[in-house]
């Protein structure tokens, strides 16, 4: 090993010795990011009350050094979408991810945050809250275990280990753009799809009033 | 109950208010029809006089083939006994009929949820405001020729899903990619939010206060959720504080309405039963008693022995799961911030295993059948519960009883808080623990007993002074009740049947209408079904237990601190699943 650093020439003095370990910026940078996730202290559905016996002694969240949960955004490193998102709550959900600091994480927490699930046929219902923010990662399940959230949680872990700090976005020099809230109008609004919106108004007024889209019925 | 008091009871009804109420003639329809100018009038005779005075459950529907919406009011006697039950039809151009709510409070939240459901208007309700949707919403959601934008069919199971049918996402076929529809030339210029004045238009002006020293304080109008921390889930309340002092309190709900009773009139009867899960999801065990219940009352069957003392078993241990669950919770709301939930969660645990390895699940059990229970419990599982509620759980109620109680903390902070009388929990049609802590001895399962529950040695607990402590000491009282219960079930149970019948995924429900109520751990759980004779319900609706308690929420609060609002609301016992469906 010629390559390494001249053991010989520089002695390590003795009170170092055996003590000092040497790692790559990135490495230690995420070891201590992916060991104190602090989850957002928010609860929407069922699949909340996995999470708080996640929480508890039982399957102890804390061995990953994510116990403390914080009420506030601010503070909060994940967002645990932990159940069924209503029309009504998605400004509320958009809101409080547009509030929390970089860097930051979402987990979609059973089928419903995932994709609707069992709920997803209803009025109310937002199908995924990834229809509005980005999803880290999501875990399946109607709740999901707290084995499962625990299975999930780790992997958030790996995708920490896996960002380095030359390309993550939250050191860029331009910042990133706030999601627009969802507007509550006679059904949810997005604000991304207003061309789509003045597109098909339009259209009706063309076709002389006719009534709004329609699906098939096969 | 012999059938004579019921028949003589009737027939003083009938003299009384003859002209007013007229039989009920469709098949499989109980109770008695009244017109819409004649209901106020009704409504007080038989509160006044036949002491009817709880007003259970309110609710709309949707007559479409007469051209009619209905509306359907159950009354009850705290005495006990049966429903009386009431039908007003209304045309559908303009529905309207006096509102109940001078008469029974109670009913102010359910009018509501009717007025919001079904756009039927309520004359002379104090606060008639959409409450599960929000203002400015385009349609009434539950009426029959309303579609939702991922409409397939009136019925499932789907074409599409049959073999041989091709499923496709909604999303891929609404052109906005998600579950939205729009009025026709609707667009984002021009379109102005109605937001939220109606409701801080509904208290009125707010005028600067005094607090009587001579200080001058500005009133504040503040907002507790939908995101708290203290609030059991998504939500909300809107008060309205003279310093720290409450003046006024509304609760906002609807964060987590789903949908259930749409999605559920589209559902196979037996499709429900997980979805009755959902509702109050701490505690699934009780919502599939009811459903089970209201169909079977339908169908004319009851289950065999055995499920019958399954179904106790499970629907006490769950009771005990839930009021663990609501101790370590409201002590968490006192600020003992989760070292009692902790102890409390450790225990709860426990009956989850039990749960998971009896109906495979933690939390959403499924387990109960139309005429019986899914599975037969397996080997071992009886010496597994016996040894629960014989050495683990008296002790730990015990442990919690000798910890907590005692508290001088916990004394001085629910002692005395958010007290509600008597005869007002009864007025407001307060259910279960919080109707009990108030010093009234009703309980489904003595008052109109289902099931086995006449079977069975154990106590009402009751406490007299309604504050939040005796809230919280009835929790206590009630495990231990359901401990007895188990006991006797466990020492009692035959061996034998599990299942009324073939067990079908299609069962068939005979025309009709039926109500049948559970008393689960937050309460009356009532269910209202309505069948044509079709796979699927024409109508299916849930009376809440713990969206009806929060109607007093105001009352209760009125004069208390702020701080005391989130322990009253806490001491109510909600579980938004159940509040919002």
């Amino acid at each position: 090993m010629s390559e390494g650093p001249d053991v010989s020439v520089t002695p390590i003095p003795p009170e170092l010795q055996g003590k000092v370990t040497i790692t790559s910026l990135d490495k230690i940078y995420n070891w201590g990011r992916r060991n104190s996730v602090w989850p957002m202290f928010f609860g929407l559905a069922c699949c909340a009350i996995e999470m708080i016996c996640t929480a508890a002694s039982r399957f102890d969240l804390s061995r990953f050094g994510m116990e403390i949960m914080r009420p506030s955004p601010r503070q909060a490193d994940l967002l645990i979408v932990s159940g069924t998102v209503t029309k009504k709550m998605a400004p509320q959900i958009v809101r409080l991810y547009d509030q929390m600091a970089e860097p930051k994480y979402v987990l979609a927490m059973g089928a419903c945050a995932s994709g609707g699930g069992p709920f997803k046929e209803g009025y109310n219902v937002v199908p995924g809250i990834d229809q509005f923010i980005p999803v880290d990662v999501y875990v399946p399940g109607c709740p999901p275990t707290p084995q499962a959230l625990l299975h999930g949680l780790i992997h958030l872990q790996h995708k920490i280990d896996g960002q380095s700090l030359r390309e993550v976005a939250w050191y860029r020099r331009e910042t990133a753009a706030e999601v627009p809230l969802p507007l509550l109008g006679p059904d949810l609004i997005n604000p991304g799809q207003a061309g789509l919106l003045r597109e098909r108004a339009a259209q009706a007024s063309a076709q002389g009033g006719a009534a709004s889209p329609t699906l098939p019925s096969s | 109950m012999t059938s004579s008091p019921a028949k003589t009871l009737e027939q003083g009804i009938e003299a009384r208010l003859g002209d007013a109420l007229a039989h009920e003639t469709r098949p499989g329809y109980t109770g008695y029809r009244v017109e819409a100018a004649r209901l106020v009038e009704a409504a007080r005779t038989l509160r006044d006089d036949f002491h009817y005075d709880y007003l259970s459950c309110v609710t709309g529907v949707d007559q479409l083939p007469e051209g009619k919406l209905e509306v359907v009011y159950h009354l009850f006697r705290t005495q006990g006994g049966g429903a009386l039950v009431l039908h007003t039809l209304l045309p559908r151009d303009d529905p309207h009929l006096p509102s109940l709510v001078s008469l029974f409070p109670g009913a102010e939240l359910q009018e509501r949820e009717a007025y919001d459901m079904y756009g039927i208007r309520f004359d002379g309700h104090p606060d008639l405001r959409r409450i599960l949707m929000w203002e400015g919403f385009a349609g009434w959601p539950m009426r029959k020729d309303w579609k939702e934008a991922f409409y397939e069919q009136e019925g499932k199971p789907f074409d599409a899903r049959w073999p041989g049918g091709r499923a496709r996402r909604s999303e891929d076929q609404n052109p906005f990619g998600s579950n939205v529809e729009y009025p026709p030339g609707f667009t984002l210029e021009g379109y102005v939010p109605e937001g939220e004045d109606a409701l801080y238009a509904s208290f009125g002006r707010i005028e600067p206060g005094g607090n009587g020293s001579g200080l001058r304080t500005d009133r504040m109008l503040i907002n507790l959720g939908p995101q708290h921390p203290s609030t059991h889930g998504i939500f909300r309340m809107v008060a309205v504080l003279e310093g720290e002092t409450i003046v006024d309190i509304k609760p906002v709900v609807g964060y987590l309405h789903r949908n259930h009773e749409k999605i559920g009139e589209r559902n196979t009867f037996l499709m429900n039963m997980p979805f009755t899960d959902r509702l109050d999801y701490i505690n699934s065990l009780s919502n599939n008693f009811g459903y089970a219940l209201a169909v079977e009352k339908l169908m004319g069957i009851r289950p065999p022995e055995r499920a019958e003392y399954i179904r106790v078993i499970m629907a006490e241990l769950g009771r005990i799961s839930n009021h663990l669950w609501f101790i370590g919770f409201l002590l968490n709301d006192l600020g003992a911030y989760f070292t009692p939930a902790l102890y409390a969660i450790q225990d709860r645990e426990l009956i989850l295993d039990l749960f998971e390895a009896i109906t495979g699940s933690r939390m959403m059990c499924n387990y109960f059948r139309f005429g019986g229970v899914a599975r037969d419990l397996p080997e071992g599982a009886l010496e597994r519960i016996r040894e629960l509620v014989e050495e683990r759980l008296p002790h730990k109620i015990d442990e919690l009883d000798e910890f907590l109680s005692g508290s001088e903390i916990l004394r001085g902070r629910s002692i005395g808080v958010g007290v509600l009388p008597p005869e007002r929990a009864i007025a407001f049609a307060a259910a279960g623990p919080v109707l009990r802590a108030s010093g009234v001895a009703y309980d489904v399962r003595r008052a109109e007993p289902y099931g086995i529950y006449d079977r069975f040695d154990f106590d009402v607990a009751v406490r007299t002074h309604g504050d939040v402590y005796d809230r919280y000491l009835i929790r206590l009282d009630e495990m231990r009740e359901s401990l007895k219960i188990v006991r006797q079930a466990l020492r009692d149970i035959p061996a034998g049947e599990i299942q009324t019948g073939k067990a079908t995924y299609q069962v068939r429900v005979p025309a009709g209408e039926s109500y049948a109520r559970v008393d689960g751990p937050k309460g009356e759980l009532g269910y209202y079904v309505v069948s044509n004779g079709k796979p699927n319900p024409w109508r299916y609706h849930v009376r809440p237990p713990s969206f009806i308690s929060l109607t007093p929420l105001g009352e209760m609060c009125r004069g208390q601190k702020i701080a005391d609002a989130v322990v009253i609301l806490g001491s109510i016992d909600i579980t938004l699943g159940e509040v919002d469906r």
